[in-house]
């Protein structure tokens, strides 16, 4: 199977005036095609800044970093920026939904930077958020949905583009367990379909429904293992039915 | 991103804040009015100063002797010059004084002309009841008076001055003509005059000195060429330099048109300068909506938005804001230009000046916008996605 991501060394150093933090020294792992993997760690550990750079949002100081066999480590801005556009899907703790558009014109959002003419965008736009569940929800605002269908809408914007590579960090980290499993089961469903996916998460029960743990410590790999087969999870699952009475 | 996705996205953002665009575009509406109300009021004074010294005739020539170099004209003198330059076709002699005109009890200040008949047809005044001077007037010395419109109407109103016996400082002359009015706001002092025989305003002024004489050019081509043979033979008379100011109606003309545009451009520029603080006020505005929108720049970022589509859109967004601006003062500014037209009876709306304030508005409104613009295509995508 071909290697959709591949880093060697990765490393990012942030200076602010006198002080360096190595948030990131020398991470190397490779994540195939149609895996699902989830990147835990305590807080600090440099999760979100090996996420960023894997978006492509951020540039790493040293090491190198393939995405589907090309190196991007050292690309200009709009490279990065059109990669980002048609190769990554991002989905945020927060949503990070614009207040000013409804759920339809959210996930048209990468859509535009596209060049796609409006016809275009809307029927894939639909077509994602069908996707999610949400196909009846398309001129909903943000403040107009729970928390999950917010979470599903942004998952839904990340799919719009049939990106190569999804990357999470902490999806589940703003939602109580029942929404959760939810969104978790949606995951599973893109895995089930065979797209790429990398979870930043501070939860071991969502852990769990992934392939594969990668832990990180002090801004390296401390551990990277598949999860055994008897405790995986093959379904949301985030222990909100047990509590229930 | 398309032009027309740009203007979209900005007109959404736009409405999303309406008090706050309205305020903006209000720095916006006033300088574009401004500019346009204040060049119709220059261009409405150009042609009215135009038209009225126009009306004074076309091939009018206007002769000053200059006192102080010792150059005293009589009126026969005017009969020389017509026979000494052939470029001139006819000319009238001219005693100007200020007096004091009174008809019953009314009084009026205005100034006396005495002259001969030619001086109508030199002048191109043209009457608007009775008649003017002619030869036997002055030929039998008699006392008659030809009125301008503003005398008439002060010293006459509602009545019929024909026939009517008016005082000038004392001296008692009966009306046989109204002139009519050569009209403009600016050229008022025209119609304030009363005209009689010369040897009548000699006496009343007490001197035989002439304040200038007027003389016709045989056509508009050869005015210039009368201008210089006059100039020379009164130099070569009096044996000086500088014996008389001898100036053209075209070079009245052209020193006026000259004087009006650098006040329309003036006009112009200070209301230029109120468009410039509108554009400083854009410029306020769009840093803080770049400030306040960090987040979501980071957002269209981690999207795949490039530099470029970061920038046109707050780019358009600043020149949408301020061509709208200046489509509204358009508006006002028309509705003002009509007004002024209206109340100093010349002028119109330029259509100069309205492209001129839209394309300077569309102007201010990128030149503004860059700045804050640029500041929102360079953020860091991460540190604006995380900015609180
Ligand atoms: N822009 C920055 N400038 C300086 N230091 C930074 C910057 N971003 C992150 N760091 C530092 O890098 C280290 C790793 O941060 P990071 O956000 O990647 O951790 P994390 O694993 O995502 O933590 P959490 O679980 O709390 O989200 C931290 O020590 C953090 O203070
Ligand atoms: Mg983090």
């Amino acid at each position: 199977m071909t290697d959709v991501v591949r880093v060697e060394d990765l490393r990012r150093t942030f200076r602010t005036g006198a002080i360096e933090v190595q948030a990131v020294r020398g991470v190397s792992f490779a994540v195939t095609e149609g895996a699902m993997v989830a990147i835990m760690g305590p807080s600090g550990s440099g999760k979100t800044t090996l996420m960023n750079m894997l978006g492509c949002l951020d540039r790493p100081t040293g090491g190198h970093y393939f995405l589907g066999g090309e190196d991007v480590a050292r690309k200009g801005d709009d490279a990065l920026a059109r990669i980002r556009n048609r190769r990554i899907g991002f989905i945020f703790q927060s949503y990070n939904l614009l207040p000013a558009l409804n759920a339809l014109e959210n996930v048209e959002l990468p859509l535009v930077y596209r060049g796609l003419a409006a016809g275009e965008r809307h029927l894939l736009a639909a077509q994602a958020l069908s996707e999610v569940g949400l196909g009846r929800l398309t001129s909903f605002r943000p403040y107009e949905l729970s928390g999950g269908q917010q979470q599903r809408v942004a998952i839904a914007r990340a799919l719009a583009g049939t990106p190569d590579l999804l990357l999470a960090d902490e999806p589940t980290g703003n939602l109580d367990s029942a929404s959760g499993e939810e969104v978790l089961d949606l995951f599973l469903e893109l895995h089930r379909g065979g797209r790429t996916l990398i979870i930043v998460t501070h939860d071991e029960q969502v852990a769990l429904h992934c392939e594969r743990i990668i832990r990180l410590r002090d801004g390296e790999v401390l551990l990277d293992q598949p999860v055994d087969a008897r405790q995986r999870r093959t379904k949301g699952d985030l222990g909100s039915r047990a509590v229930a009475p | 991103m398309s032009l027309g996705e740009g203007l979209r996205m900005a007109w959404r953002a736009l409405a999303a804040n309406r008090m706050r665009a309205g305020l903006t575009m209000l720095g916006i509406i006033i300088g574009v009015a401004a500019v346009i109300a204040l060049i119709t009021a220059g261009q409405a004074a150009t042609s009215s100063v135009t038209s009225s010294v126009q009306a004074l005739g076309s091939n009018l020539i206007s002769v000053t002797p200059v006192r102080s170099a010792g150059v005293i004209l009589y009126p026969e003198d005017a009969r020389w010059l017509l026979e000494v330059v052939p470029q001139i076709r006819a000319d009238a002699p001219l005693v100007e004084a200020s007096v004091t005109a009174s008809y019953e009890t009314v009084s009026w200040s205005t100034t006396l002309i005495g002259t001969t008949p030619a001086a109508l047809a030199i002048e191109g005044r043209k009457l608007a009841a009775g008649r003017f001077l002619d030869a036997q007037d002055l030929r039998l010395d008699r006392s008659v008076a030809v009125l301008g419109q503003t005398v008439a109407q002060n010293l006459f109103p509602g009545r019929n001055p024909l026939g009517q016996t008016v005082s000038v400082n004392g001296t008692e002359f009966t009306v046989v003509g109204v002139l009519q009015s050569v009209g403009g706001a600016f050229g008022a002092n025209a119609d304030n005059v009363i005209i009689v025989p010369i040897s009548a305003a000699e006496w009343v002024a007490g001197t035989t000195e002439l304040t200038g004489i007027e003389a016709e050019a045989r056509s508009a081509a050869i005015a210039p060429l009368a201008v210089a043979q006059i100039t020379a033979v009164l130099n070569h008379r009096f044996a000086t330099t500088n014996a008389a100011a001898v100036i053209s109606q075209d070079q009245i003309l052209s020193t006026l048109s000259t004087v009006t545009a650098t006040l329309t451009l003036m006009l112009g520029g200070i209301a230029g300068i109120s468009l410039l603080v509108g554009g400083i006020g854009i410029m306020n505005i769009m840093l803080v909506t770049v400030s306040e929108r960090t987040r979501e720049i980071g957002l269209r970022k981690a999207m795949g938005a490039s530099r470029r589509a970061i920038l046109s859109q707050f780019l358009i967004e600043s020149a949408l804001l301020s061509l709208a601006g200046g489509a509204i003062g358009v508006v006002v500014g028309i509705a003002l230009s009509l007004l002024l037209t209206h109340l100093l009876g010349a002028g119109g709306v330029s259509l100069s000046a309205v492209l001129l304030a839209l394309g300077f508005s569309l102007l201010v409104g990128i030149v503004f916008g860059i700045w804050p613009a640029a500041n929102a295509s360079r953020l860091d995508p991460v540190q604006a996605l995380y900015h609180s």
